[in-house]
Parts: structure tokens; C-alpha cells; sequence
């Protein structure tokens, strides 16, 4: 990481274009523009786009690391471009890509409908045997701080893409599932209001799946959120082969809290506003 | 949307070598992959060689006499350094991919510290050891070709 200047700086973008329309791969155009201490790379695009040149395309919503919307290759390293200040990481040049291993749409933006999908195909919501329960619901599951902790980290993911960017075996198979939907699994698996790992181990352990990942860490490396995909998968892989050794504890669902007995409404709270929408 | 043509990005093989900022256990994992292979064909190698025997004695020497060369000498070295890298890299993995030495989940806090951390010591461990065994071996392989 280059050190941190409080000078403003003239920083040239080579930013990667791709018009599928005219291009028929993708090429480098040059722009420089000055830089102030604390502009994120975002804000250089929006400088470009705004000053330079109106055709670039990029994606972005939040501009604040909470949508995952702006997941880029800045000088080789799968980054959020809202996250990223550009003095943090250049004091020259800056290369702005597309996050690799995803099909470009048009300059930087590439297509993460793999992502969803395979984060889909891993049943990705908390699988209940109870089905009455889920459909109606009598009280409320109960969940220890400690059974929270299990997998709280898992739940931060904001499906930027960046881990599966930078995942070496993604990058020659397109059909691993790749660390954000594997990472995933293990989120739901391990939750203790869930029955649904028998049905999920059927996703990940086969040829695809995590024993496809030999630990290269990147996409715990370039995780913005501190995810740690790769702890994740490991701790899948431990679940799946002490469960195909028929040694994985039993795991009993969380019981059902009713509820509350014996206690009075307090008089200030008011009453719930009738419903706006017709009642089933 | 779907009609338009999309790039295919994929950062394939090469992507594998380098070519960004990366971490130091995803150069182990290219080092293992090539090393493996190297093994691999190292193998192959040995089982053609050895099996000359079958053609008779003469055979059998003139390949062995072909392997005395410094060259091949070096090349066995190569072996063996990747054998001492894999095998013991390997290790490492195993003991990773059954849950050890990732450590458990935790709330991130900035700056995030991740399961490449909890097991660095490990794989640090595992480097030296890899380290002194192949200058051990170096040592001897020298030997011989002096
Ligand atoms: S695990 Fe991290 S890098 Fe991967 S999609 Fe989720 S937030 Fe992004
Ligand atoms: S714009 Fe939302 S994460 Fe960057």
C-alpha cells in the first residue's frame, strides 16, 4: 500500500472499455484527473463520466460499501470502488478492470447472474421440518448469543462478487460453485433454527462443490464486509466428511419460545393501526 | 438484455501466475498445482524408465547411463524440492480442510482479520520445514554431482 499523501495528485486512470455493440474485445483508455486526499475511486469515475467522457459505464447504488454494486479490479485486486480511496492504493497510475471471472455487459460492468444463481441453487433461507410452524407461526425460535455467533460473520455478505473474482478455481471452472454461494451454505447449515443441510450437502459435496477449494484465502483476502469465505467452506468441508463418516453430532432445531404468559399489556403502548390490506 | 453479446472474463490459467495483488497462500495454491503435476510426470517418467528392466539388461543400462547426466541430476533435485514443497503444503491442507487452524466465526472488526491469519503460523511452520529439507537434500544432491 502506498503511503498516504495530503497533496492533491494528478493520477492517471487506464480504465478497461467494452461497447459489445462496436467492440469486439475489450481495450485500455488513458484519463487523468486530479486527485484529492479521501476521493474513492468512485468519485473518479463520477469525475471522468462527468468531465471527460459520458460514455463510460460502471455500476454503483450505495456509494457507501453497503449495496455491492461497484465491485472492480483496481490494480489487480478485486475491490468495492466506493471502499477504495485512490491515494490509498496509487500515487501514479490506477487500472480500473472489470471484476474478472464474469462476463462483461459493457465496460465495467460485468454479469453476476452466476452469482445469484449458484447462490440460489444452495437453498439460501432457513429450511424448517416444522411446517406448520413456518406457516403459522405460534412463538418465536429461540437462538443462544453463542449459537448466533456461529454464524453471524457468514450473514454480513453483501454479494459484491469480489470474493468470486478473485478465486483462482473459478477461474478455470465455471461450474465450481465458487466461495460466496459455498460460504452460504454453511451460513443456513450451521443456524440452529434449520433442518436443511441434508439437502444442501447434496449441492456442495459433489464435484463442484467445496472440495473443489484448496484454500488459496483470496476471497477472504479481498472480502470487504470481513466475511472470511474461506473459514466458511473449511468449516462446511469439517460438517460434510464427519457427516459422511456418520459422527456429526445431532443437531436438534431450536425450540419454540410461546408467547409470553401472564404478563399485562402496558397501557401507553398503543394499539396496532388496523390493517390497510384485506386479511387471508 | 440477453441479446447483446458479453465478454467472457475469465481469468483462466494465466490468471493463476499472478498478475494482481494477491496474498502469499494463493501462490502456494499455484505452487502446489504445478508441483503435483510435476510429480506427476515424474512418475510417469519412472515407471517408463524402470520398465526398460523388461527389455533387457542392456536397456536398462543405457537409460540408467542417460540418467547420470548433471542435467537429469539437477532435474531429480527439482523433484524432490517439489516433493518436499507438496508433501508438506499438503499437510497443511489436509489439517485446513478438515476445520483445524481456521479458527472460529467471529464478529469482523475493521481492520478484518480472517482465517488466513489463524493459520499463518501453520503455514509458516510448514514453509521452514519445506526450507531445511530441501537444502538437506540440496546438500546431498551436490554431492553427487561433484
Ligand atoms: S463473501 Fe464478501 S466478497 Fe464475497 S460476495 Fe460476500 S461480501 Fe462480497
Ligand atoms: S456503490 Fe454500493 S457498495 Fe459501492
Amino acid at each position: 500500500m502506498a503511503k498516504k499523501t495530503q497533496k492533491e495528485t494528478d493520477i492517471i486512470f487506464y480504465i478497461h472499455r467494452f461497447n459489445p455493440d462496436v467492440d469486439s474485445k475489450p481495450y485500455t483508455q488513458k484519463y487523468t484527473i486530479r486527485v484529492e486526499p479521501g476521493m474513492t475511486v468512485l468519485d473518479g469515475l463520477h469525475l471522468i463520466k462527468e468531465t471527460q467522457d459520458a460514455t463510460l459505464s460502471y455500476r454503483f447504488s450505495c456509494r457507501m460499501g453497503v449495496c455491492g454494486s461497484c465491485g472492480m479490479l483496481l490494480n489487480g485486486r478485486p475491490s468495492l470502488a466506493c471502499n477504495t480511496q485512490i491515494l490509498d492504493i496509487t500515487m501514479k497510475n490506477l487500472t480500473v478492470a472489470p471484476l474478472p471471472n464474469f462476463n462483461i455487459v459493457k465496460d465495467l460492468v460485468p454479469e453476476l447472474t452466476p452469482l445469484f444463481e449458484k447462490h440460489i441453487s444452495i437453498h439460501p433461507y432457513v429450511i424448517q421440518n416444522k411446517t406448520d410452524e413456518m406457516l403459522d407461526p405460534t412463538g418465536e425460535f429461540y437462538q443462544s448469543p453463542e449459537e448466533l455467533t456461529k454464524y453471524l460473520q457468514f450473514s454480513y455478505c453483501i454479494k459484491c462478487g469480489l470474493c468470486m473474482a478473485a478465486c483462482p478455481t473459478l477461474a478455470t471452472d465455471s461450474e465450481y460453485l465458487g466461495p460466496q454461494p459455498m460460504l452460504q451454505s454453511y451460513r443456513y447449515s450451521i443456524d440452529t433454527r434449520d433442518d436443511g443441510f441434508d439437502k444442501r450437502k447434496k449441492v456442495v459435496g459433489n464435484t463442484h462443490g467445496v472440495f473443489r477449494c484448496h484454500y488459496a484465502g483470496e476471497c477472504s483476502n479481498v472480502c470487504p464486509k470481513g466475511v472470511d469465505p474461506a473459514r466458511a467452506i473449511q468449516l462446511m468441508k469439517r460438517e460434510l466428511v464427519l457427516d459422511y463418516l456418520k459422527i456429526k453430532k445431532h443437531r436438534s432445531t431450536s425450540f419454540i419460545m410461546g408467547k409470553p404468559e401472564g404478563v399485562k399489556r402496558r397501557p401507553e403502548i398503543p394499539k396496532a393501526p388496523p390493517f390497510t390490506v384485506e386479511q387471508k | 438484455m440477453d441479446e447483446h453479446k458479453k465478454y467472457p472474463n475469465k481469468l483462466g490459467i494465466i490468471g493463476w501466475l499472478g498478475g494482481g495483488r494477491w496474498g502469499i497462500e494463493r501462490y502456494l495454491y499455484t505452487l502446489h498445482r504445478i508441483t503435483g503435476l510435476g510429480i506427476l510426470l515424474y512418475f510417469c517418467l519412472h515407471i517408463f524408465v524402470t520398465s526398460s528392466r523388461l527389455f533387457g539388461m542392456n536397456a536398462w543400462e543405457k537409460w540408467m547411463g542417460f540418467f547420470k547426466s548433471p542435467i537429469f541430476k539437477m532435474g531429480e533435485f527439482l523433484v524432490f524440492v517439489g516433493f518436499a514443497f507438496h508433501a508438506l503444503n499438503g499437510i497443511r491442507l489436509i489439517l485446513i480442510e478438515f476445520g483445524f487452524a481456521v479458527g472460529k466465526a467471529e464478529e469482523p472488526v475493521y481492520p478484518y482479520k480472517s482465517s488466513l491469519n489463524t493459520q499463518r503460523p501453520l503455514m509458516v511452520i510448514v514453509m521452514v520445514v519445506a526450507a531445511v529439507l530441501i537444502v538437506a537434500g540440496g546438500y546431498q544432491f551436490l554431492g553427487f554431482v561433484h
